[in-house]
């Protein structure tokens, strides 16, 4: 069956100052088909998608829609040629209801928000959405979110759909049931579009695949004549290896035990909820959950930065065979035993890293108290600045850029570099691959096997089950801040940790 | 006296009504306007400037002025005045992406100066031996009551005596309290103060409802100040009288947990406050002194048990005092 083309990209070239985003991509999206945009963080997929939508306008290049050329300046332009984007990071407003949210902007008609009520009920039933519409936004899960999201854009009658991203929040179970949404509106006609760096995701969804790779247009593929590697070596331009190797961990000790550990936040919600866990020496411990469960907190606690309601943290000490409670140490006291955390937030500058400061600057954050001159001693940090820069392939300028400047996934390298090169006894990282390239993330990967061979206990909290079933040799999940289950690395599935990282929930109603 | 005190206090609040209603107006839409006290002042020295020209070309004669021009030109004149300081805000904040704080204490300072050498200026023109202006004719047309008020004894004093900026202050915070929950424009300019970007992907133009709400905020602000001088003080105008009215305002705001109806009881609250003082019997000048603090110790207070207070709901617009970049990625 020949579909009827929704959407054509021309020669569309856009810069951000020198940045090139995108460079001559020629693109087609058909009516009644899911077109997977394939690239790496940074290829330049979200700005594209982004010019559709018209949040920026192209610097040169047409867009055609159903075969006429279209000038689209606003999002407002967009919803009038009936796009609609949803995008990553969720734009809603927290304090408003869905129905809300989903009227927001429309400007036909009188405001009644009991009509709109029972509009966006109908568009639940029509596709299969679960949704309130009455329910406040910042009590709803990132799946109730997205559904949200995904509404208002059908509400305004968009039938060519973007999604930037839309599984990277979401489990196992929920993504399923999105992607069997998606394929029902493709049934029902629409154009959907998603954004994604997923392979097995592009793989199972959609019916073709347009490749970007830094910035410009690969080419385009049917999903059904293509495989796995392929698609990678289109995106990143190489054949790569994508398994990880994972040893048999040797020498295993226990490095932490945590007993009964129980946190309670500012506005009175317990974050953590009865933790008990070991983690030791040698092994690569995985902690998966739903954003926002409690993983966050629970490093912080380990590494002193959270004040704890009841439990306790024993840290076995290698060099002396003791064992501390480290609930009674400074922060202080336990980076000095060798508990380094390396935490990588959504902002990626917000903890560990200062983004006015160069390279070497925050080096000495962590080595400042050694000195003993009162002023500052540059050699050895700016040394082993230059170290991290040329091992982990840092594209710095220089060691005197400020790491504000520099990209997403070299703030990262940074940042992993620093932790380890303290050589830790137990190291905590957090989303250490988040917005990073293929290569990038499989060198973090061996850094952190690397750091296992030593004996290092290593914690890793990841997003991305795949990587978390590859790499890791025992898993925790965790949900609503308890513990859900424990499972072995080696055979488990991502849909038996996707159920445990639902089941707090599930308890609780 | 009880009933003298609350229409008192019911005068006293008049002007915090309007300031904190302009001012929730404003930071509704993700502005903290620090400029409310020069604004204030401004719409007063600005109502008094136009009152004082008509009623020299009147020849100061009661007369020959027309009711309607008496109150129509100073009202005008305080409106466009603080409306204009709300523009200077706005052009920095909105278009220049100026620091709303610094910018809004630089409005109180150039407010306050202004307003300062005006009256200064007024007074070197009359050639008073008293460093103020008297405009008691404006103000007897401002004061005109409801014939029907002396007929109901103490419930008609305390409900229809007032002039009709004061019903006016009432309409227009119940007013705003309707457009910002029930209608669309204040759904749009709520999102525009919660989640600028959010606004913006869905179509609504972030920098018009800034300006806008930033401009009218600031009208009704200074209309709080006209009020003061022409109907609480009868039309004298003395520098500095004003006092810091304007700061109580803003921190009716939050008192008010950013509701405009909430502020019409707020603003009651904090006249009564006020004005406590005069009518406690056996008071020395000194214990005077002490019960004059009231109103900031509650201030306080409150700030203290708001910022202790959990419920989403209540809480500021998520993006107050955040400048708004659409380009940033």
């Amino acid at each position: 069956m020949e579909n009827k083309v929704a959407i054509e990209l021309k020669n569309i070239t856009k810069t951000f100052g020198k940045v090139v985003a995108n460079k001559d991509v020629n693109l087609t999206a058909n009516r009644g088909e899911i077109l997977s945009i394939l690239g790496e963080n940074g290829s330049g997929k979200t700005t594209l998608m982004n010019m559709i939508s018209g949040i920026y306008f192209p610097d040169e290049g047409q867009i055609f829609i159903d075969g006429k050329e279209a000038v689209i300046t606003s999002p407002k332009d967009a919803f009038s040629y009936k796009i609609g984007m949803i995008h990553q990071h969720f734009k809603l407003v927290d304090v408003f209801s869905a129905a809300e949210n989903i009227v927001l902007g429309i400007e036909d008609g009188k405001y009644n928000l009991k009509n709109s009520t029972e509009e966006i009920k109908n568009i639940s039933e029509q596709y299969g959405f679960d949704l309130e519409p009455d329910k406040k936004i910042y009590t709803m899960s990132v799946s109730e979110k997205q559904t949200v999201e995904i509404i208002k854009v059908l509400y305004r009658g968009a039938d060519i759909l973007i999604l930037d991203e839309p599984t990277a929040v979401l489990t196992p179970q929920e993504t399923e049931k999105l992607f069997a949404i998606l394929r029902r509106m493709r049934d029902d006609g629409k154009c959907i579009i998603i954004i994604t760096h997923k392979l097995h995701e592009v793989l199972s969804l959609s019916d073709r695949v347009s490749v970007l790779r830094k910035g410009e247009y690969v080419g385009t593929v049917n999903t059904k004549d293509t495989t796995e590697a392929e698609l990678t070596e289109m995106m990143v331009g190489k054949k790569i290896d994508l398994n990880i190797q994972r040893n048999e961990p040797h020498d295993v000790k226990e490095r932490l035990v945590v007993n009964n550990l129980t946190c309670v936040d500012r506005e009175g919600a317990t974050v953590l909820d009865n933790i008990s866990f070991t983690a030791k020496s040698g092994e690569i411990l995985g902690i998966a959950g739903i954003a926002g469960s409690g993983q966050r907190e629970l490093l912080e606690s380990i590494a002193g930065l959270q004040h704890l309601s009841s439990g306790e943290i024993f840290y076995f000490n290698p060099k002396t065979d003791e064992k501390e409670n480290l609930r009674d140490k400074t922060p202080m006291q336990i980076r000095n035993l060798g508990v380094r955390l390396s935490f990588v937030p959504e902002d990626r500058l917000g903890m560990g890293l200062v983004g006015n400061m160069d390279i070497v600057d925050n080096m000495m954050l962590r080595s400042y108290t050694k000195g003993k001159s009162i002023f500052l001693k540059r050699k050895k940090p700016k040394d082993l600045a230059l170290k991290i820069i040329s091992d982990l392939e840092v594209v710095t300028p220089s060691a005197a850029t400020p790491v504000r400047k520099l990209s997403g996934g070299n703030v990262q390298k940074v940042l992993v570099g620093r932790e380890i090169a303290a050589s830790p006894t137990v190291l905590m990282v957090a989303y250490p691959v988040r917005g990073l390239d293929i290569n990038s993330s499989y060198m973090i990967y061996n850094l952190l096997n690397e750091q296992k061979e030593k004996g290092v206990a290593v914690i890793f909290v990841g997003e991305d089950l795949d990587v978390l079933i590859e790499l890791c040799d025992r898993i925790m999940v965790i949900g609503s801040g308890q513990i859900t289950g424990v499972v072995d690395g080696r055979n488990t599935t991502k849909e038996e940790i996707g159920l445990l990282m639902t089941k707090a929930k599930q308890k609780e109603e | 006296m009880i009933v003298q005190f609350i229409c008192r206090a019911i005068m006293l609040s008049v002007p915090l009504l309007y300031g904190s209603t302009g001012e929730i107006i404003t930071e509704k839409s993700g502005h903290l306007n620090l400029g409310i006290p020069g604004i204030m002042y401004t719409g007063a020295i600005s109502g008094v400037v136009g009152a004082f020209l008509y009623e020299n070309a009147c020849g100061n004669n009661a007369d020959n002025m027309n009711p309607f021009l008496a109150i129509a030109i100073p009202f005008l004149c305080a409106v466009l005045g603080a409306m204009l300081m709300g523009l200077i805000y706005s052009f920095l904040t909105v278009t220049l992406h100026a620091n709303q704080n610094v910018t809004g204490l630089a409005i109180t300072t150039l407010g306050i100066g202004l307003g300062n050498f005006l009256g200064a200026s007024l007074v070197n023109i009359t050639k008073s031996e008293l460093p103020s202006i008297a405009l008691t004719k404006t103000s007897a047309f401002f004061a005109a009551k409801l014939p029907f008020a002396d007929d109901l004894g103490w419930f008609g004093e305390i409900v229809f005596s007032h002039d009709f900026l004061t019903y006016l202050a009432i309409a227009i915070a119940i007013i705003a309290s309707i457009v910002l929950n029930r209608t669309r424009v204040g759904l749009n300019l709520r999102s525009v103060g919660e989640n600028p970007a959010t606004a913006d992907a869905a179509g609504i133009n972030v920098i018009k409802y800034r300006y806008l709400a930033t401009c009218i905020g600031s009208a009704v602000a200074g209309l709080g100040g006209l009020q003061y001088v022409i109907s609480y003080a009868s039309g004298v105008w003395s520098n500095d009288a004003f006092g810091d009215r304007g700061w109580m305002a803003i921190a009716l705001v939050i008192f008010a947990l950013w509701k405009p109806s909430m502020a019409i009881l707020g603003s009651f609250v904090f006249g009564a406050l006020c004005n406590a003082n005069n009518y406690i019997q056996g008071l020395g000048t000194e214990t005077q002194e002490l019960f004059k603090m009231l109103p900031y110790i509650v201030t306080i207070v409150v700030l203290i048990i708001t910022s202790m207070r959990k419920k989403r709901e209540h809480q500021p617009p998520a993006s107050l005092g955040i400048n708004y970049f659409r380009e940033e990625r």
